[in-house]
């Protein structure tokens, strides 16, 4: 693969953005009612008035999902090299680096390891500030070397999703993501690794096309968009309007799509219980069994 | 032929060989002399034809690709063998007619074969829903990939659709669902799998019937994330930039050969399938035996594993040395 190269130049280390506006009070966008934001945040970005979740960064997932101190981020230094030399009104390589200096992100997700309720995982979380959560090679190759550490090490993988898609500035490769990330996790799947999906606002396109409607369980944010073709292609498309919270989270529960909608501040025991549940059923040998009755019960 | 339904760029070679034909026939009845005539403009035509198939834009594969008069699964199907038996339905909802599937023998090899269907008029691409699957297509076609996996047959793909149907009944009964979970069952298949595009290749809907070991694509065959309209409208902002959109999207097969997507071309006769449908359907069906031939004397493991390579392999991107 002749563009592949290796450098050694890393990228400086910006602190993340929250993408809050500034300000005491934040308007919430479902309900209208005026939020104190310091409130807002202990109440990790919900509307107290109607439960609307705000959409939050990849750090506040962080601190949402994982024990204090927990994360370590994996496979970093991998960035995109612009393969097609995409430009359409903007180049693409502009596009990446405007997108880093913004998110002090390489690229639209982070992955790494961590503990969730005590147990060991492995997590991925998508950025949508980072092009809109867009899935290139970078993408792909971070979820697949997620499920790979997840394999090996024999841990339970989360991935957050939220993504306006495939990529289009690297085309087919954006396209082939979805077969290698959907690849692993067949491999996972045989390895019984358990996987968990969670999918918040918005989730469409490629993504929910691939990992993301594949988890063991899949775990949906109250009303976030969740869909395969975009709400404004579809009414474009058959020239009528779109049912009420068609798309949503709500409707994708009464459609048989998810598992369950889990707000944020139970998403962590919720996952960390339906954890408890698979990696004690995966035991296969009678040694196993007994090695993980010894350990479920030193945990308790 | 209705030369209404030929391409711009097709109709100055069209006019000349229909002239050639025109003097050969007259040529016939009233026993002129013709032969320096005929053999004048067929020097002409077929230089003409060169050059202009020399440097197609990419918006002209993507007229190629679509063109009204490309053959489709079910004439390639009838070309390969008079012994296909459909199988339809998903067993849960309906049966899709934009995919069709069933059961062939391609020379000595029972396979299984799954492909898009468009129509060729109105009233069949109403039926056909101009190729654009619903998830019942995609768990149709998973339904009989896991049937010949079950009998250890292999399966074949032919893909050509503009891309999976944008409506709410395919957002209700799980588009995605069904597209992400072919890919990974796809993967997972313990059969030869061989998949050819056959004109569009569009986007997830292609790709779900696309996850094989051998991908090849017909020499005027298209493959993309989007469609060139599509992208146009999304980053250009501008729909009347489908041709810069198709450029930029690297959409022909030598592109995607060089991207490290595609195994192999498949040479279409020299003005496009569409003008010699059984010279390209033995050159398909040679290709497809060629490959499952290939492929016959690889081991299951080895079959899901250098699949699932090849999958990993693809993409660029740079990483710094720890
Ligand atoms: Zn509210």
């Amino acid at each position: 693969m002749s563009w592949f190269k290796r450098s050694k130049k890393s990228l400086k280390a910006t602190a993340p953005k929250k993408n809050m506006p500034d300000g005491l009070w934040q308007k919430c966008q479902y309900c209208g009612e005026i939020l104190y934001i310091k409130e807002l945040e202990k109440a990790l970005w919900v509307c107290s008035k109607c439960g609307y979740h705000f959409m939050i960064g990849t750090d506040q997932y962080i601190e949402i999902l994982c024990d204090s101190g927990t994360f370590e981020e994996t496979h970093t230094g991998i960035r995109s090299v612009d393969p097609l030399e995409f430009k359409d009104v903007k180049k693409y390589s502009d596009r990446l680096k405007q997108s880093m200096s913004k998110t002090g992100r390489e690229d639209a997700v982070i992955t790494g390891f961590a503990k969730l309720s005590g147990r060991d995982v492995v997590i991925a979380i998508m950025d949508f500030s980072f092009m809109g959560g867009s899935m290139g090679s970078v993408v792909g190759e971070k979820i697949a070397r997620a499920m790979n550490d997840a394999t090996k090490y024999r841990r339970p993988l989360i991935i957050v999703s939220r993504s306006g898609g495939a990529r289009m500035q690297e085309s087919i490769l954006s396209l082939m993501q979805m077969a290698k990330t959907a690849a692993m996790l067949a491999k996972m799947s045989e390895e019984r690794i358990p996987y968990i999906s969670v999918l918040t606002n918005p989730t469409t396109g490629g993504v929910t096309a691939s990992y993301g409607s594949l988890g063991d369980v899949i775990i949906a944010e109250p009303r976030a968009l969740i869909g395969f073709a975009g709400p404004r292609v579809i009414k474009q498309t058959i020239g009528q309007e779109l049912p009420d919270g068609f798309q949503r989270s709500e409707f994708l529960l009464e459609h048989g799509m998810i598992d369950m909608i889990c707000p944020r501040d139970g998403l962590r025991d919720r996952i960390g219980d339906l954890l408890e549940f698979f990696c004690v059923a995966v035991a296969a040998t009678p040694s196993e069994a007994d090695k993980n009755e010894g350990e479920s019960s030193a945990v308790s | 032929m209705k030369a209404n339904q030929f391409l711009d760029f097709e109709k100055p070679i069209i006019e000349l060989e229909d002239k050639i034909t025109e003097l050969n026939r007259a040529a016939a009845v009233q026993n002129v002399p013709v032969d320096d005539e005929v053999k004048r403009l067929t020097e002409k035509a077929r230089k003409l034809r060169s050059e202009i198939y020399s440097k197609l834009t990419a918006w002209q594969y993507v007229q190629l690709a679509r063109h009204p008069l490309r053959p489709y699964t079910i004439d390639y199907i009838r070309e390969i063998s008079d012994d296909f038996v459909e199988l339809r339905g998903d067993r849960a909802f309906a049966d899709d007619p934009s995919i069709v599937g069933g059961l062939i023998s391609i020379g000595d090899k029972r396979c299984m074969i799954i492909g898009h269907q468009k129509g060729r008029n109105t009233k069949e691409n109403i039926h056909r829903n101009f190729g654009m699957p619903h998830p019942e297509g995609y768990r149709k076609a998973l339904r009989l990939m896991k049937l010949a996996e079950k009998f250890r047959r292999p399966i074949v793909t032919l893909i050509d659709t503009p891309g999976a149907y944008p409506g709410i009944g395919a957002e209700e009964r799980g588009q995605a669902e069904a597209i992400a979970r072919n890919l990974r069952e796809m993967a997972a298949l313990r059969v030869p799998t061989v998949s050819v595009v056959i004109g569009e290749g569009g986007s997830g809907g292609a790709l779900a019937l696309g996850v094989s070991n051998r991908i090849l694509m017909l020499e005027y065959s298209i493959y993309s994330v989007i469609s060139p309209e599509g992208c146009a409208a999304i980053l250009w902002q501008d729909p009347a930039k489908n041709r810069d959109a198709a450029e930029a999207l690297h959409l022909t097969p030598k592109h995607l050969v060089s991207l490290g997507v595609v195994d192999r071309i498949v040479k279409e006769p020299e003005v496009g399938a569409h003008r010699d449908l059984s010279a390209m359907a033995a050159e398909l069906k040679r290709a497809i035996y060629e490959e499952l031939n290939y492929l016959g004397h690889v081991d299951e493991a080895a079959l899901i594993e250098s699949r699932r390579e090849k999958y990993m392999k693809i993409g660029f991107f740079t990483e710094d040395s720890p």
